[in-house]
């Protein structure tokens, strides 16, 4: 039996791919939200998993130094030393800020690590990693930065001594690394102005008896810990929390706190899109399917007329409007891959959404189908024969 | 001639119900027998594409017997798809306009009405090739329609009612789009297709050129008919 959808699309191909490449780009478009998102948790996942750590040490009643401000006193992290199953600690200091490169403004995550401690990057794609205590900078690759480049953070220059990949903030800002006392001079430190302020205030004359004294110790936004092996991370979270009066996060409770409340209204806002897009491209496949339809009305009535059934003609439009979804995914599909990497911010698309993406079109074709089949069935077979 | 391919006694058909109902045929007789080629004359509006419709098995009558090779249609015991298989398998149809189906070469046009009755495709390829032979059209089997001449589309859509060999063809104006001489050929195919496959063919036209042609002409006015033998030089 002759496939009629075949030869009906094969009779017209150059207007059937136009329109199948034009749902593409529709279906592209929505690959690449779902990729966004995708995007969006991996960064998040990517933070978490390269710092190295296995407990996020913070400000008591704060949710850490991602989503919240977070400040405690940099010797805590000797102190948890101390702490039954801790293996390493590592101060950290996160810092959102704007750094001129290129006389362009980039926007950055500046991200105060110690050496060797948690907290510094797993791995370099080249150069290496900070030696100095001061001035030298880690930068990833995103931020445009190259290998012996300086760049001018606050009241220094800082020479960029190894490149990361994936080092981005829950925002998508490329990291740059430096050592702890210069982030911490870049967070705390203030201006002469307010300096000589502060100055004459914590030594007036008039300071009322009892005032506390300047803070001797210096203030960082985390402690990273790493476990030594066997010990439960919930177990030693608690201990920590219970002694110390500090806030304690496990790797799991970071990433719940990072994927599940910083990034749930956007991802709210990016499932809206897709299910907007995925109605909208429905309502485009049934109309660009109906239209077909109605253009052939002469040829359904005639193919009635002399005997065709139901299921052949329901068949050649099913079959037409899957062929239009299969050129839309493909022709989507291959769009989304090329112009993710374009995006300014991370957007990761994985087979699964391809797949499940795939098996949603087909199912959305052989549903706006349903319209145009309905119409065609209709047609009277009586309509071939002139009066 | 034992059995007529058609026989149809005081058949009536009305649209519609009460005050605004419409008698278009209101008790027609007509006698085909097979390898005939009857001419079926009307002005507008009289009933002719009511008729054909009925005869086609699209409509069904309001009252009256039709049968076809003996057999009687729209007794109460016929279901749709009844229909469409007595439509594809005993009734062909030449249409005005060819219609043809543009995405199909000439070949498939006719070879997919076998093909939808169950024939093999290459069995039904070859039948559609020696149609296409028998009406002159054999070189153009694998052109597409839109490469056709008006003449050899009416041509191909004669071949196609033929495809499943029916014992009735119904043409509806089929020399309408073709000048003199194109029309008193298709008229001349219509019977020669007739005498050599027993075919009974009903043609309905205005064309008063081939009036002449046909051996028996019914007239129908106002809903009936009436039978006037024709010069006839074609059956």
């Amino acid at each position: 039996m002759i496939n009629l959808a075949g030869r009906d699309i094969l009779h017209n191909w150059g207007k059937f791919v136009m329109t199948g490449v034009g749902l593409g780009l529709l279906i592209g478009v929505t690959l690449t939200m779902a990729g966004v998102y995708r995007g969006m948790v991996d960064d998040a996942q990517a933070l978490i998993a390269n710092s190295g750590a296995d407990l996020w040490v913070v400000q008591q009643d704060t949710l850490g130094p991602y989503a919240e401000p977070s400040a405690i006193h940099d010797d805590v992290a000797r102190d948890l030393l101390l702490q039954p199953g801790v293996m390493a600690t590592g101060n950290v200091a996160y810092l959102t800020m704007q750094i001129q490169h290129a006389e362009q403004e980039v926007r950055i995550m500046l991200v105060g690590i110690e050496a060797d401690k948690p907290g510094t990057p797993a791995y370099l794609i080249s150069g290496r990693p900070i030696t100095q205590s001061h001035y030298e900078a880690l930068a990833d690759i995103k931020s445009g930065l190259n290998l012996g480049e300086r760049i001018r953070i606050r009241r220094h220059e800082y020479t960029v001594v190894g490149l990361t990949r994936r080092m981005v903030s829950s925002s998508g800002d490329p990291m740059i690394f430096v050592p702890i006392k210069d982030a911490q001079e870049v967070q705390f430190l203030k201006d002469n102005d307010a300096l000589l302020n502060e100055r004459a205030r914590t030594t007036a004359p008039s300071r009322l008896p009892g005032a506390i004294s300047p803070a001797t110790s210096q203030m960082v936004n985390a402690v990273l810990v790493q476990l030594k092996p066997g010990f439960l991370d919930e177990e030693v979270a608690a201990s920590i929390r219970r002694w110390k009066h500090l806030q304690s996060y496990t790797r799991a409770q970071m990433e719940e706190i990072l994927v599940a409340r910083l990034i749930a209204t956007s991802a709210k806002q990016i499932f809206m899109f897709l299910v907007i897009l995925s109605i909208v491209s429905a309502a485009i496949v049934a109309f660009i399917i109906y239209t077909m339809t109605m253009n052939k009305i002469r040829e359904i009535a005639v193919l009635k007329l002399i005997g065709a059934g139901n299921r052949i003609i329901s068949l050649m439009i099913l079959q037409q409007a899957l062929g239009l979804g299969l050129i839309g995914f493909v022709v989507g599909k291959t769009a989304a891959t090329f112009w993710a990497p374009l995006f300014p911010k991370y957007v990761l698309l994985i087979p699964g959404d391809a797949l499940r993406g795939f098996f949603l079109v087909m199912v959305m074709c052989a549903l706006a189908s349903s319209f145009a089949i309905r119409a065609a069935l209709r047609v009277d077979p009586a309509s071939a024969i002139g009066g | 001639m034992s059995t007529p391919a058609i026989e149809i006694v005081n058949l009536t058909k009305r649209y519609g119900q009460g005050d605004t109902a419409v008698d278009a045929l209101k008790g027609v007789n007509m006698t085909i027998w097979p390898g005939e080629v009857v001419g079926l004359v009307g002005p507008s509006g009289s009933g002719k594409s009511t008729l054909l419709k009925c005869l086609g098995a699209v409509i069904e009558p309001t009252s009256g017997k039709m049968q076809l090779g003996g057999q009687t249609i729209f007794d109460n015991i016929w279901k749709i798809d009844d229909l469409r298989t007595l439509r594809r398998d005993r009734i062909g149809f030449v249409f005005q306009a060819p219609y043809l189906i543009p995405f199909l070469d000439v070949t498939d046009n006719i070879a997919l009405l076998p093909m939808l009755a169950g024939v093999p495709d290459d069995k039904a390829r070859i039948r559609a090739r020696e149609l296409l032979d028998a009406l002159d059209v054999g070189h153009r089997a694998h052109a597409q329609v839109s490469q056709l001449s008006g003449g050899e589309q009416q041509r191909v859509s004669i071949a196609r009612a033929l495809a499943n060999h029916p014992p009735v063809i119904l043409a509806d104006e089929p020399t309408a789009p073709l000048d003199s001489e194109r029309a008193l050929n298709v008229v001349r195919l219509l019977g020669q297709m007739a005498e050599q496959y027993q075919t009974a063919i009903i043609v309905v036209t205005h064309d008063e050129k081939i009036i002449p042609t046909f051996k028996r002409i019914y007239h129908i006015r106002d809903g009936r008919t009436y039978e006037e033998a024709g010069e006839g030089r074609t059956a």
